[in-house]
């Protein structure tokens, strides 16, 4: 009578219930990656970023220094970005480029016996101001730099 | 799978090791799209160790915006000539690669 739909109910409601967790991440099979900030990726500011990272703000510092960055990029796709921070305990330096769909670019995590500074190269979809974020002792401290862009860098 | 790094690390007078890393990686940022109008699927690198002696030197998170074929340059002390180096990164579809130099 009712019991087989009551049966069949009931373990087709369990099924259901596995893949509605599944999809919502919860059983997540092994995969390669390692951390990923991935909140911190997709922040749109500055403060959304050190929010993303723990932090409550940041203080502006003039021992942040871009080096062998240029004031005017004629390649959006390959912006040469170098931070040093000079700022004592240094631990993690951050590239953030304000007018990106996503600011966050890159974050690097100094070890103590490692300089802190580093270069890469990031891509700029138009001018835009560039902050070299660095936490030191537990604080965020940043400094900016106005880059022009004449060929923007994000394709399409 | 990927194409090499191209690594190079070498130490000065004051014991402070420099390394270049060029990676070879398309970096696709997820906003461009193909001639068909679809878009082109995020594909870049998220994460990049470095390492020596068993020690980690400098890891980072990177996000889309690092340019294709990524360059880095880092500093560090503690190495000496003929000591290894490795570098490895991880992408978002979790491939990775890790390579390594000599200290010269």
């Amino acid at each position: 009578m009712n019991s087989g739909r009551r049966e069949a109910l009931k373990t087709g409601g369990g099924l259901t219930l596995l893949t509605l967790v599944a999809a919502a991440g919860w059983l997540k099979p092994e995969a390669a990656h390692a951390d990923w900030n991935k909140a911190a990726f997709e922040t749109k500011s500055l403060d959304d970023t050190v929010k993303a990272f723990g932090g409550s703000g940041s203080t502006p510092s003039k021992d942040i220094a871009f080096v062998q960055t240029p004031d005017i990029a004629e390649n959006g796709a390959v912006v040469p970005i170098g931070v040093t921070s000079s700022i004592p305990k240094t631990e993690k330096i951050a590239i953030l480029v304000e007018k990106n769909p996503n600011v966050l670019a890159a974050s690097f995590d100094i070890p103590p016996g490692t300089e802190p500074a580093v270069t890469t190269r990031v891509k700029m979809g138009q001018s835009s101001n560039v902050y070299a974020l660095v936490k030191a002792d537990g604080k965020y401290y940043v400094a900016q730099k106005e880059i022009k862009v004449t060929l923007g860098g994000c394709g399409g | 799978m990927a194409d090499p790094m191209r690594i190079r690390a070498s130490v000065d007078a004051s014991g402070v090791t420099e390394v270049k890393v060029l990676m070879s990686h398309e970096m696709e940022t997820g906003q461009r799209k193909d001639a068909q109008g679809k878009t082109i699927p995020a594909w870049f690198i998220q994460n990049v160790t470095a390492t020596h002696n068993n020690k980690t030197v400098l890891s980072a998170e990177w996000g889309p915006a690092v340019s294709k074929n990524p360059f880095l340059s880092f500093k560090f002390k503690g190495a000496q000539k003929g000591d290894k180096v490795q570098v490895t990164w991880v992408d978002n579809k979790g491939d990775k690669r890790t390579d390594e130099t000599t200290v010269n």
